[in-house]
């Protein structure tokens, strides 16, 4: 009951798709998506292997209540080596993907070695097929996700793909699902690519069943009562999305601008959940079109966005007229603030691309603003750029880069790269603003200090999804911490990173727990899934997660030397705003974390850890 | 009072909690396709628009059945009555909507019941974007509406 009790095993080098069932044992210890996931992949793979290689495995995952009616559950992982990082690779979506593989009877997909030629998987109920893809192959996500419904004749079809950049080795290209959700960190989609694997379309008629139906309705509706309630997740994400952050947060001091050398923006207003309200000029209808939600969301955080058909990014391209996915705060910031760039449409252009293309926003803006600190300082000219200036501030640069990246072209390839490469490339690694490769998303260390210590011990490389201590922080969910003081903060973080984890192998989203503690997801759990389930048990799980995340790391090469944070955060102070003259105090909440953790001052788990959580 | 679903898309999200609740209620599991409500999304208006049965007074399904297999339950719904039905599909192209649908897992038709008069597509709106209420008065909160803005002095529209 709630797992569907089997897995489909692609082998993309044969040609095959086979069936298996699911280790039982292993859901019971891991739950499942992010959890599971990562365990077949600790089972089935060499950490050290080349994440471009056959020999890297990508998993599609769903959890346990994916599929279900419980708030938001319809979130599926994909879990890999990623290549940006080189460590493990977790990215979760949401839409409708997760749950149509859960309806056709399958907990996940694994996708071992490489196809000879560009393939699709077609998946309908038990039916799994792969499909020549040399017709999709150089399309956009958005065309590929069309053109599989136009071409199976089925508008019902759910669709994750990879663009251009996936195929041609971008360091950061995600996989698209129902034209606007991405799995959107680490490279999941430059993996894809390199399995010649375009898409996944699926189709699921099965249905999802509960353990016990009348407990799983009432703890059902017990936990969308917390959500309407909540006054983030009932009035403030439903309204303006996450983008509800970009004032809060400039006023905090902790909107990390121009690469990370200010940490307030002057342009935060013209680019926030406010202005997206606020009527434009040209036709006097706002940005916002409409709230979305996600499969069985009761949130609806989702944005819905138009740019003015008067903007020179599309006045003469009405394909980009229609409604699309709108900015979500992370896109904002690292398309806005990261780079100076302060025109909401051009904002908006530039995410409709990185999601018709696939590729992250967070970490292309946040290249592009690398690049753009190499062009002020003279470090790379115009010949490099292709004449392109990359000023602060200029949106035609932000708009002409975008699409060069998501298509592999001029300057565009080597911002394609990341930052750490780029920046690496030019002599300047320190202009490169990321852990283990990955680029921070749009909170400073400095100003929030918590959030700093994740950055630098989130296993996926820098990371606000992994412990999400703003909530804490700066929302005072579930208490009011001082984001200033870095007293405290390692359990805190450690208590974050674990419920997360536990959250992420679900099938929820991690959304839930602005509202959500772990005791709101347990009897939803115990209702649904065989066994007994506690709230120990759910966050002893999301603990072992944890730690078996970091067996992969140190087996991959990884060491405490990667958990840090760049210079500029350890040693120039923020100039403005609250947390004015301050720094990451990262050098004395690590050595805290660690020890919380029971892993040694190397930042090993150590032998009575890993005892504890059987991972010996 | 005979009440009657009303539909309002300006709500809606889009988040098929109305057609889980749907399939969890009639079918045991939760499978949209076997929903009798649907969720329509037009992505590039971002416009979600829920779509079901009506009950129709005088319904085109229930003339067209040959087996009488569509009566009328106390709650004014127009109900398959399963024993009846020989799955001939020919209500199917009576209906003018569209809204009762050949189940294979059957092979007889599914149409909104109303669930007995305690709809549960409406319970699990998180949007308040389906309502039940009295049939006779669906249009008075749009008419309340357009009274307050083509009236001058009201302030509170």
């Amino acid at each position: 009951m709630a797992w569907a009790g089997k897995l489909l095993r692609v082998n993309l080098t044969e040609g095959t798709c086979v069936s298996e069932p699911l280790n039982m044992d292993w859901a019971h210890t891991y739950i499942g998506q992010r959890g599971l996931g990562t365990k077949y992949l600790m089972e089935e793979i060499d950490p050290m292997v080349d994440p471009l290689s056959p020999e890297n495995k990508m998993i599609m995952a769903t959890g346990p209540l994916t599929g279900t009616n419980a708030s938001t559950a319809g979130r599926y992982s994909v879990i890999t080596k990623g290549e940006l990082t080189g460590a493990i690779a977790c990215s979760n979506s949401g839409g409708f993907f997760g749950n149509e593989l859960k309806n056709a009877g399958w907990d996940m997909i694994i996708f071992e070695g490489k196809s000879p030629k560009p393939v699709y998987l077609f998946i309908q109920d038990d039916d799994a097929q792969l499909i020549d893809a040399s017709d999709f192959w150089g399309k956009s996500c958005w065309d590929t996700e069309e053109g599989l419904k136009a071409k199976h004749g089925d508008e019902f079809i759910r669709v994750a793909s990879i663009g251009v950049s996936g195929e041609k080795g971008v360091k950061y290209a995600c996989i698209i699902n129902d034209m606007d959700r991405a799995a959107g960190r680490s490279g999941v989609g430059t993996v894809m690519g390199s399995k010649n694997l375009k898409a996944v379309a699926l189709r699921g008629t099965l249905g999802v069943k509960v353990k016990d139906r009348e407990a799983f309705a009432t703890a059902v509706a017990a936990g969308k009562a917390v959500l309407a309630e909540n006054p983030v997740t009932g009035q403030g994400l439903p309204t303006y999305g996450t983008q509800v952050l970009m004032n809060v947060i400039n006023e905090s001091g902790a909107l990390p601008t121009h690469n990370h050398q200010d940490v307030q923006f002057d342009g935060a207003h013209d680019i926030s959940g406010e202005a997206m309200h606020e009527p434009r000029k040209s036709d006097g209808k706002p940005n916002l079109v409409s709230n979305a939600a996600c499969f069985a969301c009761t949130i609806a955080c989702q944005r819905v966005s138009t740019i003015d058909r008067t903007h020179y990014t599309v006045k003469d391209r009405p394909e980009y007229h229609k409604a699309s996915g709108g900015l979500e705060y992370e896109a904002a910031w690292s398309l806005g603030a990261a780079t100076g760039v302060n025109d909401l449409d051009a904002l908006t252009f530039a995410n409709f691309i990185c999601n018709e293309h696939g590729i992250d926003p967070i970490t292309f803006g946040a290249t592009l603003a690398a690049a753009m600190e190499m062009y002020e300082e003279g470090i790379i000219d115009d010949k490099i750029t292709g004449g392109v200036k990359l000023t602060w501030g200029n949106a035609e640069a932000l708009t002409t880069m975008v699409e060069q990246t998501c298509l592999v072209e001029g300057f565009g390839v080597e911002l394609g790269l990341g930052s750490k490469r780029l920046c690496e490339k030019y002599g300047h690694p320190e202009l490169s603003m990321a852990v283990k490769g990955q680029e921070f998303p749009a909170y400073d260390g400095r100003g929030i200090q918590g959030i700093g210590l994740a950055y630098a011990t989130s296993n996926r490389g820098a990371c606000h999804l992994r412990g999400y201590t703003i909530a804490s922080e700066i929302l005072g969910i579930p208490e009011k911490t001082d984001p200033l003081e870095s007293d405290g903060k390692a359990g805190l973080v450690k208590a974050f990173q674990d419920a997360t984890a536990a959250f992420d192998s679900a099938g929820v989203c991690i959304f839930t727990t602005f509202a959500w503690t772990a005791d709101d997801l347990t009897p939803q759990m115990d209702a649904a899934c065989e066994g007994e389930w506690t709230t120990e048990r759910l966050l002893e799980i999301g603990e072992r997660i944890w730690n078996m995340e970091r067996q992969f790391n140190l087996a991959a090469g990884l060491t405490a030397a990667d958990d840090t944070l760049p210079k500029r955060l350890l040693k120039d102070a923020a100039k403005t705003g609250p947390a004015k003259g301050k720094v990451s105090e990262l050098g004395k909440m690590l050595p805290e974390y660690y020890e919380a953790r029971g892993w040694s001052a190397e930042g090993v788990p150590t032998a009575e850890t890993l005892e504890r959580f059987g991972l010996s | 009072m005979q009440k009657s679903l009303h539909i309002n898309p300006d709500n809606c999200t889009g988040c098929y909690q109305c057609v889980l609740a749907c399939s969890d209620e009639h079918g045991g599991d939760f499978n949209p396709m076997k929903s009798r409500i649907q969720v329509f999304r037009f992505e590039d208006e971002g416009r979600y628009v829920p779509y079901t049965c009506t009950q129709c007074d005088e319904a085109w399904c229930q003339k067209s059945c040959p087996t009488d297999a569509i009566k009328i339950d106390a709650n004014g719904a127009k109900v398959i009555e399963d024993a009846l039905c020989v799955g001939c599909k020919v209500c199917t192209i009576a209906c003018p909507f569209g809204t009762v649908n050949y189940n294979a897992d059957s092979g007889k038709v599914i149409k909104c019941d109303l669930c007995g008069g305690d709809p549960a597509c409406v319970k699990a709106c998180p949007t308040d974007a389906i309502t039940f209420i009295n049939a006779d008065t669906t249009g008075f909160d749009k008419m309340r509406a357009w009274a307050a803005k083509t009236d001058a002095g009201t302030q509170s529209a």
